[in-house]
């Protein structure tokens, strides 16, 4: 190949060849004059090849490391024994993990050093040469498997019956498709889950409740128990009695806050959303469903803690930094006539991270 | 049966019992043929050639823990309540899977140890996979006939982080059950399909009730069969390709130069099993790791303040944080989250491109030989630079995952801190491969200077006429020989082919090429050396 | 030292040890007179209604307003430009925000430090009663959810909830926005983590009492103090900041360890 080789250069292959003769070098320069290989450099003998009594003195040395790696398995053993944790007192779970621990580290590194030691000092290190082959098989190899596909081709009319071989093809592709059928199983068969994104335990009359971890609801919230710079973590009163509990909490979490009405900004068509400068918006992130929890209660800034976006309370929750794009939706509340805090209905919109048919 | 001998009692009745056993052996499994292929195989010797045996042992590791802690965890998702020692989780209605996993650490003697020991392994063991592959990047080992071995090792750190990310998610507490949220609103931002894969994958809705069996069916079957398998391959290539040795005097292209298997390679490498294990057992004994009790069990209400995935998975976690705000489109009445597809499409470009890298650049050298002597990094400068390029990449990306946490220990602001990695998400891998390529061809030509004129032996020396100098100590043939043996590469010239045109692959080519070897160091030729290169610096 | 410098000692002459002696005792006279007249939160018994009550302390705590807090509160603690009112704001926050000696504040800034305190215990009670007698506010906390005996177990729960995704999970503290922070809670006086829930300093949202009962705030201090003084058992927390101190801990420890060891495994032995 004319362009490969550059003007200052003869492709003198066997200065540098590479595995099998006659390989391309591609761009490679190979100089005419270059440098040659002046082998092995003198063996230089060590300490413990000179000195029988160094010898000596690393055998000890390797041993002894043997035996203590002896004696911290042994330890190790003792400690699991006598380092009892069935009171449940921490301090004697730190201790038996301490001393189970410490004597396996001892016996593990003791071998490694031991053994590495053994092999740097003691075994011989005269270098050792092994010669590379080529990877690719030899011309005789290469022909004879040649040869065999050849024979298998003839006997068995691979190539030649083509509609034998193309509805092989066509079974073989066929077949497991029932198997990746069966994988249908991993969802459900009987939802669809575009609607249930679309809606939460939220609806008309449901009271918001304090959060207490889990399944636990606390009890409903009274307007007048918000005050300004609250914030209250809610979930629906009725959630205790969902079906999937974790499921419908992961869509219904909300975050309850007062402000001063002058500082928020009420829009005309959520104008009855809020109540007297209380406000409650989704938990969820619309990022990728993180639990917004972050309140400041002076900015008005609630904060993701996974991402860093941040939504601004006063503004309907509108994404002021970060990588979130919708406002955190409004869950519209009002009072009912006990002075508890309820929901007017479900929220508007899908809660939690955006999805494909979201606006469907 | 050849011979019928009668055993004879002998002092040594050890080498009579090895040899009988051996034979035994060897008559029902031909393992004499392996013994003499293998026995005394030679493998060179280095440092960083250690490194992926540290990811191999740091897995085997993994497996004998983990097999210890399958033992009694329990990966079902069941509500039950803990009723152990724990005192801050008593009552508290979790599933098995998180309950089962506080026994093990505060009811089972030794269980803490060993999750602990699971789990600073599995941090050890990526981490381990990638400093080994900078090495085959950086020295070129991934060149001919070994580009097949770098994909599966490729394949293995992609499975390497699937198993620490199942892993990590199987206690069910509240860090990884916002990990499997984040997860969530990733595959449900997927265009036409995500919903529904969302579906598939829990089951249902979020959470659901199956995440931890499934997750659990993958980290302790599946994912370990596929990383055995690619582990198994991976080491064949290297027996049957021979271990590559970095140059230096008596190795060539058709040597191995090193110690063999029996008994040297045996007592270090089988030595460093241990130091691994140990180094392993030691950190495992003394900190701390993970502590779910602290987080609780999962619910979809609380979060922790400095909520990051393990750091394998941070580059992910910081690419997500470091998109700009408002990256979302409605376009034909469907959402487009822009926010989740940029950093899928840009992480995934991005591993395919080290995926393929050796391809690449076999294709802009043309270069069809086999290579067993490997680079040093300064001898191949463009793709030293890549290198570093991509490692500040995947750094400042890595480094987006812990914002929060840059923010409060260097009382900064966060939005600061946010902004900064952004600029340096692109600004950064252009000056890192700047600084890099020059540093290369710097220490190419200082290399280069050394072959020619030899060391600075800092003794001046006054000459007759007056003039001083600084004795140069020649470098002796063995040094020197290392320092001129690299391979030299010329930019690819254009010349039209026989329709007398030039393609656009061609061009493409030619372009690369450029790119990569404009600027070079050539190296000293014998007359060159000869002359003291008297003519030449 | 030469024999006649050894001989010397003997004669009566200082003994070369001397000097250290006498450092040593100085040092321990003048800690154990230290700890003698310093006081303490903890050891300062107050009966703080008779104190707030006492048109005394009122006074004084008027005059060091005067003296240290007005320049930003207003002459009437009214507020200006550069503090807020403090009409209402009750002892609670005054205990708080003068006990950890975030009051006076150093400078504008983001938010206000964790510095040492510039007011005695008595002088912080007595701006208290001050500000107290304003207008009624959150007042200082009663000693019975003070001292750890609530559940630890519902504290945890209530903790994870409502402060643990700014002060992270073990309180080892958390960013916020604009360069703004959660500080760590750890060494936090029971009264003043009481104090800071009820009155929400800064940007720290309020808990009333009717949010967080006080005996869920007890349950919640109880909770930490727990976290504070048990072992960690699996060993060093790295500063309970989780994966990313586990990660950087693998990288420069774990790794460089291990490649320490391949660096001795592969060298030339001597």
């Amino acid at each position: 190949m004319a362009d490969e080789a550059t003007s200052n250069s003869k492709a003198v292959a066997n200065a540098h060849s590479h595995g099998e003769a006659g390989a391309s070098a591609g761009t490679a320069v190979i100089a005419s004059d270059a440098v040659q290989n002046p082998g092995l450099p003198p063996h230089r003998k060590r300490v413990t090849d000179l000195n029988p009594k160094r010898a000596k003195r690393a055998e000890r040395t390797v041993y002894t490391l043997f035996y203590i790696s002896v004696a911290g398995s042994l330890g190790s053993m003792l400690a699991y024994m006598f380092f009892p944790i069935e009171s449940g007192e921490l301090w004697q779970i730190r201790l038996s993990t301490l001393f189970i621990g410490l004597g396996m580290a001892l016996a593990l590194l003791a071998i490694g050093v031991g053994a590495v030691h053994w092999g740097k000092a003691l075994m011989a290190d005269h270098e050792s040469i092994d010669v590379r082959h080529p990877v690719a098989s030899d011309e005789e190899t290469r022909e004879a498997s040649s040869e065999i596909f050849k024979i298998a081709d003839e006997e068995s009319g691979f190539t030649r019956r083509t509609l034998v071989r193309n509805s092989l093809l066509g079974a073989l592709i066929a077949f497991p498709i029932p198997g990746i059928t069966l994988l249908r199983g991993l969802a459900p068969q009987d939802q669809d889950p575009v609607t249930l994104l679309k809606h939460t335990l939220w609806d008309k009359g449901v009271r918001l409740a304090r959060d207490h971890g889990g399944a636990a609801v606390g009890a409903p919230i009274r307007a007048a128990e918000v005050t300004i710079g609250s914030v209250f973590h809610v979930v629906p009163e009725n959630l205790a009695n969902a079906e999937d509990v974790l499921n419908e909490k992961a869509k219904a979490i909300v975050l309850l806050m007062r402000l001063d009405p002058s500082d928020l900004k009420v829009s005309e068509e959520r104008k009855d959303w809020s109540y007297d400068g209380i406000v409650a918006y989704s938990k969820v992130c619309t990022h990728v469903g993180c639990p917004v929890a972050l309140n400041e209660q002076h900015t008005h800034h609630l904060l993701c803690p996974c991402h860093q976006s941040q939504f601004d309370v006063s503004d309907e929750a509108k994404v002021v930094f970060g990588p979130a794009k919708r406002p955190l939706p409004q869950l519209p509340i009002t009072v009912d006539d006990e002075g508890y805090l309820v929901a007017q209905s479900d929220f508007h919109e899908p809660v939690g991270p955006s999805f494909w048919e979201r606006l469907k | 049966m050849s011979t019928v001998t009668t055993p004879k009692t002998q002092s040594k009745s050890g080498s009579t019992f090895t040899a009988k056993a051996a034979s035994y052996l060897d008559e029902r499994t031909s393992i004499g043929v392996a013994v003499k292929e293998f026995g005394r195989k030679v493998f060179p010797d280095h440092w960083s050639f250690l490194l992926g045996e540290v990811a191999l042992y740091s897995f085997i590791v993994i497996l004998i823990s983990g097999t210890f802690l399958t033992l009694f965890f329990q990966a079902s998702m069941v509500e039950t309540h803990y009723d152990g020692p724990y005192v801050p989780m008593k009552g508290i209605e979790m599933s098995a899977a998180m309950a089962s996993t506080l026994d093990i650490s505060f009811s089972v003697r030794g269980g803490l140890l060993m999750r602990q020991v699971h789990h600073w392994a599995a941090l050890l063991f990526v981490a381990s996979i990638g400093l080994h592959m900078l090495r085959i990047f950086f020295t070129g080992a991934f060149r001919k006939p070994r580009e097949l071995n770098w994909v599966i090792g490729f394949v293995l750190f992609i499975l390497a982080m699937a198993e620490g990310f199942t892993g990590y998610s199987l206690p069910d507490d509240v860090l990884s059950g916002n990990g499997l949220r984040i997860i969530d609103g990733l595959i449900k931002a997927i265009p036409v399909i995500g919903t529904y894969l969302s579906f598939f994958f829990f089951g249902g809705e979020f959470p659901g009730t199956d995440i931890v069996g499934r997750l659990y069916m993958l980290h302790i079957m599946l994912l370990p069969a596929l990383v055995i398998l690619f582990v198994a391959l991976h080491l064949a290539f290297v027996v049957i390709h021979k271990h590559t040795q970095y140059p230096g005097p008596g190795k060539t292209q058709q040597n191995v130069v090193g110690y063999p298997v029996l008994p040297v390679y045996a007592a270090k490498a089988g030595g460093f099993f241990f130091i691994v294990f140990g180094v392993i057992m030691l950190i495992a004994t003394f900190v701390q790791i993970n502590p779910i009790w602290n987080y609780g069990p999962y619910d979809p209400s609380p979060v922790s303040a400095g909520t990051q995935p393990d750091w394998y998975i941070g580059f992910a976690d910081g690419m997500l944080r470091l998109i700009p705000p408002g990256w979302e489109t409605e376009w034909f009445g469907y959402t487009w989250s822009w926010n989740m597809l940029v950093p899928i499409i840009i992480m995934g470009g991005f591993l395919v491109l080290v995926a393929i890298y050796p391809f690449i650049e076999a294709w802009v050298t043309g270069d069809k030989r086999e290579h067993h002597i490997l680079d040093r990094p300064r001898n191949a400068p463009t793709r030293t630079a890549i290198g570093a390029a991509g490692v500040t990449f995947y750094a400042v990306m890595w480094a987006g995952a812990s914002s929060d946490l840059i923010a409060t220990h260097f009382q900064l602001a966060m939005e600061g801190v946010i902004h900064t990695l952004q600029a340096l998400l692109i600004l950064g891998p252009i000056v890192a491969y700047f600084v890099t390529k020059r540093i290369c061809l710097g220490l190419q030509k200082k290399d280069r200077s050394i072959a020619l004129h030899g060391y600075e032996s800092g003794r001046i020396v006054r000459l007759q006429g007056g003039e001083f100098i600084e004795v140069h100590k020649p470098v002796s043939e063995y040094e020197r020989w290392t320092l001129v043996s690299y391979h030299d590469y010329a930019p690819l010239m254009l010349r039209p082919n026989d329709d007398g045109k030039i393609p656009f692959s061609r061009r493409l080519r030619a372009g690369f090429s450029r790119w990569f070897f404009e600027n070079r160091v050539v190296p000293p030729t014998q007359g060159e050396i000869e002359q003291g290169g008297h003519d030449s610096h | 030292m030469t024999l006649s410098q050894k001989k010397a000692g003997k004669s009566g002459r200082r003994h070369p040890l001397a000097t250290v002696a006498l450092v040593a005792i100085g040092l321990l006279v003048t800690g154990a007179a230290y700890t003698g007249f310093s006081q303490t939160s903890a050891t300062a018994e107050v009966d703080w209604p008779t104190f707030s009550q006492d048109e005394s302390n009122i006074t004084a705590g008027e005059k060091l307003f005067g003296a240290n807090c007005a320049t930003c509160h207003g002459l009437e603690a009214e507020g200006t430009d550069d503090g807020p009112s403090l009409i209402g704001a009750g002892a609670a926050s005054v205990n708080f925000q003068v006990g950890t000696g975030r009051m006076p504040l150093a400078f504008q800034g983001p938010q206000g430090m964790v510095k040492p305190k510039q007011f005695s215990e008595e002088e912080t009670l007595q701006l208290a009663a001050y500000v107290a007698s304003l207008a009624p506010g959150p007042d200082l906390p009663d000693a019975k959810y003070l001292d750890g005996s609530g559940d630890v177990s519902t504290g945890g729960t209530l903790f994870r909830i409502n402060c643990a995704m700014c002060h992270n999970v073990a309180g080892a503290g958390g960013a916020l926005t604009e360069g703004k922070w959660a500080p760590p809670l750890t060494g936090v006086a029971p009264t003043h983590i009481y104090e800071a829930m009820v009155t929400g300093p800064q940007n720290m949202p309020v808990f009333n009492d009717a949010n967080i009962t006080p005996q869920e705030k007890s349950d919640i201090i109880s909770y930490l103090k727990y976290l504070e003084e048990k072992p960690a058992v699996g060993g060093l927390t790295l500063g309970s900041l989780g994966p990313v101190a586990e990660g950087l801990f693998i990288w420069i420890i774990g790794l460089g360890a291990v490649i320490a060891f391949t660096v001795w495994v592969t060298a030339k032995s001597n």
